[in-house]
């Protein structure tokens, strides 16, 4: 057993992860692929991954959030009040885009499965089928959800690395004496 | 111009002979990985490099096209020094999918003879069985692991070590017994079509879910098919 207590703290807030289903098996995975010569691989690919995906969650946020398009604001400032019509009619009518939607969340499903995001990929499927069902309410509410996920286990993933970073990862310790 | 692929294999060929065979094979594989993700891209490398094989990472078909050679729009520029001997690629992406990327390399005569593995976070029969069938090596379920890609690896130097041996044998025994130039076969004929010709059955009659067990149902039927003398 470690005697170090900071390790003995990563340990315990490592397993709490895993324990608490925020991370699955393929995180494991990840941390096998570290070496002395790579030791903080998992950190750079959940780093990545979180600068990747705030790109899809923003773009689902603009598709589920926002009805109308830019371009039609631009047409509003530059003519008539005819267009201004136009623009009510195209607000009211403009339907959700399940599939442009599904689109975002099969790419954020993915990312988050291969650094095993656990809940956030639960979220992710069940946003899905809310989207297959073409449930508007059901994708909203999903969203929320699965952005409250995210946010948790960033925070729990920073804390955890910055801890790592302090001892140098649990996967290079030295054997247990 | 020569097979790229088999031009590969034959040189192995020519530099094994006369090496102790025991040894591993010193030439790296050279591995083209296509994916749109980000993510992905950066654990595929990783999960590459472990294994002893040279990365190339793209992140379309396109591209994996233009970097083969094969893109109508862009003439191959000096790439073909770089020779691919594996592809692996996503199967969902943006622009032209992998299912298309792998139909497009098995139409072409320079590029056919490179393995072809697909990667799909899907587990669709469906899906699986019209890869294997368009000539895919393998089928992977995302997400990738370690043991995934060491198993492709594996078998694809493996197969090819046991067939230089076994060509080797035939010939130190001059065709005792009815080793009628199997293994020599082996090497001139492209290990990809006929794996695809003998696939179809196993594979699409196949109703286990898919893990090592189905996957393997395919290397095997192509062990069977071409190295006839073995059991």
């Amino acid at each position: 057993m470690d005697r170090n207590p900071i390790r003995r703290q990563l340990a315990i807030m490592r397993q709490s992860l895993f324990d608490q289903g925020y991370l699955d098996e393929q995180f494991i995975e990840l941390e096998q692929l570290q070496d002395d010569a790579n030791p903080n691989f998992v950190e750079e690919v959940v780093t990545l991954y979180f600068r990747d995906s705030a790109r899809l969650i923003l773009n689902i946020h603009h598709a589920l959030y926002v009805h109308f398009s830019p371009t039609l604001f631009l047409f509003l400032f530059i003519h008539t009040h005819k267009v201004m019509i136009l623009l009510l009619f195209f607000r009211e009518r403009k339907p959700f885009d399940f599939k442009k939607l599904d689109g975002f969340m099969h790419q954020f499903k993915g990312s988050s499965s291969s650094i095993g995001a656990n809940k956030v990929k639960a979220e992710s499927t069940l946003f899905r089928e809310y989207c297959r069902s073409a449930n508007a309410e059901g994708c909203m509410r999903a969203f929320q959800q699965l952005k409250k996920e995210y946010a948790t286990l960033r925070k729990k993933l920073e804390a955890y690395f910055q801890l790592a970073r302090q001892t140098g990862p649990l996967e290079t310790a030295t054997r247990p004496k | 111009m020569a097979v790229n692929g088999a031009v590969t294999w034959l040189r192995r060929a020519e530099e094994i002979d006369g090496y102790d065979l025991s040894a591993s094979d010193s030439e790296e594989v050279h591995v083209l990985a296509v994916d749109d993700s980000l993510v992905d891209r950066k654990v595929i490398e990783r999960l590459l490099k472990i294994t002893s094989c040279k990365v190339t990472a793209v992140d379309s078909g396109r591209r994996a096209l233009q970097f083969l050679g094969l893109d109508e729009k862009k003439e191959a520029n000096g790439f073909d020094g770089l020779k691919v001997d594996l592809i692996i690629t996503d199967y969902c992406m943006p622009g032209m999918t992998g299912y298309e990327l792998l139909k497009k390399v098995k139409e072409s005569s320079a590029f056919r003879e490179i393995p072809v593995v697909i990667m799909s976070s899907e587990n669709v029969i469906a899906r699986i069985d019209r890869c294997l069938e368009e000539g895919a090596e393998d089928f992977i379920v995302k997400p990738v692991k370690l043991s995934d890609v060491k198993r492709i690896i594996d078998y694809m130097t493996t197969d090819f070590r046991e067939g230089e041996e076994r060509r080797r044998g035939i010939n130190k025994r001059k065709l005792r017994d009815d080793g009628d130039g199997d293994g020599d076969r082996s090497l001139s004929s492209s290990p990809p079509s006929t794996l695809s010709s003998s696939s179809t059955a196993p594979c699409s009659t196949s109703t286990s879910p898919l893990d090592s067990p189905t996957r393997r149902l395919k290397m095997t039927s192509f062990e069977e098919h071409i190295f006839a003398d073995k059991k």
